[in-house]
């Protein structure tokens, strides 16, 4: 019941942002018919071809349009590659959500430890380190620390690769698009070692950013549950630290963890098109920066809406999760 | 693993807590207001720290590796610019675009916060679907996509991350301005005739301040990174005008052969949005009572 108001509730935002986004179109300069033809095509080829892609009918007929075969499924056709754009969508789409996952598991497997290391002796030598390296992994670029180690792990010691997502050649029919779960299901385990190997420096790069947040989070929440209570009765139960440490004061933390991850996940997809681009990563967010610089609008449109549905479509889930994590959080 | 909680040696921790803050706190506070000192010197005399013009080709010196007694201190780029000038005056575009987003937003947001706030309502109502609007974008999106479709420039870009950063502001401070609303200094005020625009003014305003004050610091590094990312995927200011992001877009073509070109306008990027975050921490810690009293 709860879910389906939720998802119901996302439809009229999701309309609205395409509203956004159709508005916008109108102020882009030049005619979006010069995109489809060539530069000696005469006024009559254009009127046919506007006619043909019902550019010719007014915006708001358009915009309309646009939104009943949304329903279905149905984004309109891409301008620079002539195919549905959903179809573009639906091919490129694993392939950020299976860097997006790689580094939320990054970023949660290094950030976590690091905040309840620092939590857990506040004022130590670890604290200091894990604040340090919290706050560098916030302020970092992503664009930069990709060329750097790009620059080290690729150029200099030539032990990954320093972009794609596959070796020339490798053979990999797909089943999902998600390479790893393919090669698993396929037995093929040369295709995931490789796919590992293409996927470390992307995600590495790509969950630096969270690493830092959720390390300072969790590193706080430790800190406070500890001087709660329920830890010092814990404790004078005879518990041991770790015990103590890890069942009562970290479990606690984990309901800020799990709200930052939701938080960002949209981060992360939007790193996705700077990451993408630097690593040649062929997912939706370089697909969406090729887009744009061939102005393409029907797929900047289609990509903006995906990227909006799925940032929606995790905070929802995040909200969810809440309710396993902490049994008080009954949503009403 | 020892986690310090017995009773016994609380009020001792706390006080090396305490002791241990204010040391951490200074020196954010320290580092992060000398790279804001650092940017807006840069930015304010590019002229004459500068070694040489930030677009002077000189093809027969290009890609000359760093070299500290050398003209070229920081090497030179592709097309034989100097790296260091270039990072001066790239950061005037950083410096412009921080202040801008940082006032408008601000602006924006306080108003459409303070507002809603202070009246409830359908105006609160109002305000809030439009917050959820904007807020539904992932970050940059919106930018990306006004970018794209409106073109490049220095105004659309303030623009464009404005649109967003405005978000924060506005809920903060409605959410301030809803507990200060009842409290009983405005209930008086009220009571003596106070107008809504003078309790604002005089009231409610003065007591949001110092969280509008932490909240900028984090906004202008927000705004640095985001302008840079842009410049980076060539969506961001037009291309002559010399940008840390544009530099560093500039140097993938080079990775293996100039490193120099990646490595200082990232450097200049990361230790400027380093200082700004770590001095929105600082005046956090400073300013927020529920931290101080730890």
């Amino acid at each position: 019941m709860y879910l389906s108001k939720r998802i119901l509730g996302a439809i009229p935002v999701l309309i609205v942002v395409a509203a956004v986004v159709f508005t916008l179109m109108q102020f882009a300069p030049g005619d979006a018919v010069n995109m489809l033809v060539s530069d000696e095509a005469s006024e009559a080829d254009k009127a046919a071809i506007r006619e043909a892609w019902g550019l010719d009918r007014p915006p708001l007929v358009q915009f309309l349009s646009f939104l009943g075969n949304a329903v279905t499924g149905d984004f309109g056709t891409s301008f620079k590659y002539k195919v549905p754009v959903m179809e573009l969508v639906m091919e490129k789409l694993p392939a950020t959500i299976e860097l997006a996952l790689a580094s939320t598991l990054v970023a949660v497997v290094i950030g976590i430890p690091l905040g309840v290391l620092a939590g857990a002796r506040p004022g130590s030598v670890w604290d200091s380190m894990a604040s340090a390296f919290s706050f560098a992994g916030i302020s970092m670029p992503n664009f930069w620390l990709g060329i750097l180690l790009i620059l080290l792990f690729a150029g200099q010691w030539h032990l990954l690769p320093s972009g794609g997502r596959t070796p020339w050649g490798l053979d990999l029919p797909r089943i999902t698009g998600f390479h790893l779960v393919d090669s698993v299901l396929q037995g093929r385990w040369d295709a995931f070692l490789s796919t590992l190997r293409y996927l470390a420096l992307p995600s590495i790069v790509m969950g630096t950013n969270m690493m830092g947040i959720i390390a300072q989070m969790t590193r706080a929440s430790v800190q406070e549950a500890l001087h709660e209570d329920y830890v010092v009765t814990a404790r004078a139960k005879g518990l041991s630290g770790q015990r103590v440490l890890w069942r009562h004061a970290f479990r606690n933390a984990l309901i800020g963890v799990v709200t930052i991850i939701g938080l960002e996940f949209g981060a992360l997809l939007s790193g996705a098109m700077i990451v993408e681009t630097v690593f040649a990563w062929p997912g939706i967010g370089s697909l969406l920066i090729q887009g744009i610089a061939a102005r393409d609008f029907p797929l900047i449109i289609g990509l903006v809406l995906v990227y909006t549905g799925l940032f929606i479509l995790v905070n929802l889930l995040i909200d969810l999760l809440y309710t396993l994590i902490d049994p008080r959080i009954r949503v009403s | 693993m020892n986690t310090q909680t017995s009773p016994a040696t609380l009020p001792g921790l706390c006080a090396r807590l305490r002791k241990r803050y204010r040391q951490m706190t200074g020196f954010k506070a320290l580092f992060g207001l000398g790279m804001v000192a650092i940017l807006l010197l840069m930015g304010l005399f590019s002229p004459l720290l500068a070694p040489h013009a930030p677009n002077s080709q000189d093809l027969m010196s290009a890609m000359r590796p760093p070299d500290w007694t050398g003209p070229h201190v920081l090497g030179t780029d592709h097309l034989g610019r100097d790296i260091l000038s270039r990072i001066i005056y790239g950061s005037r575009v950083s410096l412009v675009i921080a202040i801008a987003v940082a006032v408008f937003a601000s602006l924006l947001g306080v108003f459409l916060g303070v507002v809603g706030g202070y009246f409830g309502g359908r105006i609160d109502a109002a305000v809030q679907k439009v917050t959820e609007i904007f807020w539904s974008f992932p970050p940059l999106m919106l930018a990306i996509a006004i970018v794209a479709f409106i073109g490049q420039g220095l105004v659309i870009v303030v623009i464009a991350l404005t649109a967003q950063r405005w978000i924060p502001y506005c809920r903060v401070t409605r959410a301030e301005t809803m507990a200060l609303r009842d409290r009983e200094f405005i209930l008086s005020a009220r009571s003596l005739g106070a107008s809504s625009r003078f309790i604002i003014l005089h009231h409610i305003l003065p007591n949001v301040m110092l969280s509008i004050i932490v909240m900028t610091s984090f906004a202008m590094a927000n705004a640095i990174i985001a302008e840079a990312s842009l410049s980076f995927l060539g969506l961001g200011v037009p291309p002559h005008i010399p940008t840390w992001g544009g530099m560093l877009s500039d140097s993938r073509a080079y990775i293996s052969s100039a490193w120099w070109m990646a490595l200082f306008p990232g450097l200049a990027i990361f230790l400027t949005v380093l200082g700004l975050n770590l001095l929105g921490d600082a005046l956090r810690n400073q300013f927020d009572p529920k931290l101080k009293s730890h």
